[in-house]
């Protein structure tokens, strides 16, 4: 078996806001009768060290665009490119590698292992990468300290708090030092503090320097994004472009100031019902 | 990361052990269960196979006890199709071959019949023989007296019978008294003794022994022996074998049976194998419901990790990644019943095998077949769910739970 050779994934590859992401005419509808158009044409491009906030009622094609950005599926029409490789031209086990070193996902559900250990389930990211074990496990412990675990490799799942645990699928995603990570509903499980303490997460991870991508319905959270981009019924509606700075680079997030007892931002309406 | 790491995309054997097993380290009572059923057909299996080598090994090892040098020579037919009688000569003439080292025979007389007491019946014979024994053919034919004494030179003159196992039975005589007597060619006969059941030699226990001179005087025996038995040096049997014919009847060396009773006893002890082709069946039986309960559980198992195999795709697993992983974990689980079978099977055959006094003997065959046929069975019992599990979608299997 031939593979393609891809160029390594390097987040500083081609310097700050060089694309990473670019979704092309992208269309996507899924047999039926009849058949649902779930994009009707997105073009988006997301450039190194972004932080996207993309907002949208259920139904509004938002899980699909992640689902095509993540290489998980293909589109009907249009092209997906990551790093500049054409999803549409790889083979699947070329694109599995792909996602195995250029992306990283976050899920509302976390979906971590319970019988493995925290450092376990953080090395699994890299295991589709061709990585060692030995080797593995010391990244992971690198990316447990990143998200302020490091005490607890060895900890189960099964104990951690619902914070804790989104912070360890979070060490799982950057792991393997991807070139872009794509959150799908972060906080969604998570209660109101909690998930105020994953999107300073996020956001402490994008200022070092993470391309992330933050799929919500919530249009708080999307807010507090650098670039927030709204779809509705498959169509980009608005987007407020790259944070570009007056000298061309991104501006620096505005880090939050959080209430130290309800985690509410000052100024903000705060949805209480936040799943 | 270069060529060399994108050339390492297939899974290290230590990362697909460690995937493999993961369903039956979280779920130990399931993956028990499952592999139960393999456990038992390999056991059974093994069992089958190991009891009856052992049961065969037992055999052998009590024939070569009884000795497997013992040779018989007996009347063979005549070029006219009558019995061609040994010559009176023919013991002696044995005994001189180099390597023979004790001579006995028997000798049928014809038209003596023995019964309990003269009002039997003429044709209720009980299929008993009356023969002509010389005195020390006990140890050469492997058995001994059970009941009472044997012939000896004086009672081989008088009319005294010696009974085999079978010949007390079906007279009804099973001890010794004073004064105790049978029918014999028309003549009372008194018992002596009682053999114990001659294994290598079976015509003997349904025989009534006499003494040659007795059985000259009183049955109008010829004193020809009809089959003569001899104890050869263990390494000289075959060539006594060869020299046998010629030397006991020089003139029609074609009219002697020459054999060697313990090869038709490993023959039989070989041939009872056979006979366990039903356990087998049922073994291989229980082995099929054990693959069905694999494959189901199997099937189980995928359906209910749709999340973790749709977040290892999403980890850059590829379709062939999550075959090979759930067709190890069926084949490990298939390896599982069959080392608990086969260690079962092996157990058992022990612990039957003490109780009878045998040698455990577990063929290689019989292990090593159930360890292929459970591997087998895994892996084909693990295919489907590993195919179905591969060609899950990843999206499917992330977002619709």
């Amino acid at each position: 078996m031939t593979y393609t050779l891809l160029p390594a994934p390097d987040n500083n590859e081609g310097g700050v806001g060089a694309p990473v992401l670019e979704v092309d005419e992208v269309t996507k509808s899924y047999p039926g009768e009849p058949p649902v158009q779930a994009l009707r044409g997105v073009n988006l491009t997301i450039g190194q060290g972004e932080l996207v906030g993309i907002v949208g009622p259920s139904g509004s094609g938002k899980t699909t665009l992640l689902q095509l950005m993540g290489t998980l599926d293909r589109p009907t029409s249009g092209r997906v490119r990551i790093t500049g490789l054409d999803v549409a031209t790889m083979a699947d086990d070329d694109v599995a590698y792909l996602r195995a070193t250029r992306i990283g996902f976050i899920f509302q559900q976390f979906f971590l292992a319970e019988h493995a250990t925290v450092l376990d389930n953080v090395a699994d990211g890299l295991l589709y990468a061709g990585i060692p074990l030995k080797q593995r496990r010391q990244r992971a412990l690198d990316a447990l300290d990143l998200v302020g675990l490091a005490q607890r490799p060895h900890a189960c799942p099964t104990q951690l708090s619902g914070g804790q645990r989104q912070r360890v699928a979070i060490a799982r995603a950057l792991v393997g030092r991807p070139a872009i990570v794509l959150a799908d509903e972060p906080t969604g499980n998570l209660d109101q503090a909690t998930g105020q303490s994953i999107l300073a997460l996020i956001d402490q991870l994008h200022r070092a320097g993470s391309t992330i991508v933050v799929i919500t319905h919530d249009h708080v959270i999307a807010e507090r994004m650098s670039r927030k981009v709204e779809i509705l019924d498959g169509l980009i509606l608005s987007d407020t472009g790259p944070a570009a700075g007056a000298d061309g680079r991104l501006r620096p997030f505005a880090p939050f100031a959080q209430h130290p007892v309800s985690g509410r931002r000052p100024g903000l309406p705060v949805r209480e019902d936040s799943s | 990361m270069t060529a060399a790491t994108l050339s390492r995309r297939r899974l290290q054997l230590s990362d697909l052990a460690r995937l493999s097993s993961v369903g039956l380290r979280t779920r130990k009572l399931r993956a028990g269960l499952s592999a139960l059923g393999i456990a038992i057909g390999v056991a059974a299996i093994v069992a089958v196979l190991g009891l009856s080598a052992s049961a065969q090994a037992g055999l052998l090892n009590e024939i070569n006890q009884l000795g497997t040098n013992l040779l018989t020579v007996s009347n063979g037919q005549s070029f006219t199709g009558g019995t061609a009688e040994l010559p009176t000569t023919a013991p002696a003439m044995i005994g001189r071959i180099s390597g023979v080292q004790q001579v006995e025979t028997t000798g049928a007389v014809s038209g003596a019949n023995a019964y309990r007491n003269p009002y039997i019946p003429s044709g209720n014979t009980n299929a008993l023989t009356v023969q002509a024994a010389s005195l020390d053919l006990l140890p050469v034919v492997a058995t001994s007296v059970a009941e009472g004494r044997y012939l000896n030179a004086a009672t081989a003159q008088e009319p005294v019978a010696v009974l085999g196992a079978a010949a007390a039975q079906r007279l009804g005589i099973d001890r010794i008294y004073p004064g105790e007597r049978i029918w014999v060619g028309g003549q009372w006969f008194y018992v002596a003794g009682i053999l114990r059941p001659a294994v290598l030699v079976p015509a003997i226990d349904s025989s009534v022994l006499v003494g040659y001179p007795a059985a000259e005087k009183y049955l109008g025996f010829d004193g020809h022996p009809s089959t003569v038995y001899l104890r050869a040096q263990n390494d000289r049997v075959n060539a006594v074998d060869d020299l046998l014919a010629a030397t006991a009847n020089p003139q029609n060396p074609s009219g002697v049976n020459v054999s060697q009773p313990s090869s038709a006893l490993v023959a039989e002890a070989e041939a009872k194998g056979a006979l366990n082709s039903l356990f087998l069946g049922l073994g291989a039986v229980a082995l099929l419901v054990g693959a069905v309960g694999v494959a189901n559980i199997m099937i189980i198992s995928v359906l209910e990790r749709r999340s973790e195999i749709g977040l290892r795709r999403a980890l850059g697993a590829t379709k062939s990644h999550i075959r090979t992983q759930f067709l190890s974990e069926a084949v490990l689980l298939g390896l599982l019943g069959g080392a608990v079978g086969v260690a079962l099977g092996v157990v058992s055959t022990a612990v039957y095998a003490y109780t009878k006094g045998w040698a455990t003997v577990i063929p290689t065959e019989a292990w090593a077949g159930g360890f292929a046929a459970s591997l087998v069975i895994g892996a084909v019992a693990g295919l489907m769910p590993a195919l179905r599990a591969a060609r899950m979608s990843p999206t499917q299997a992330l977002w619709s739970i």
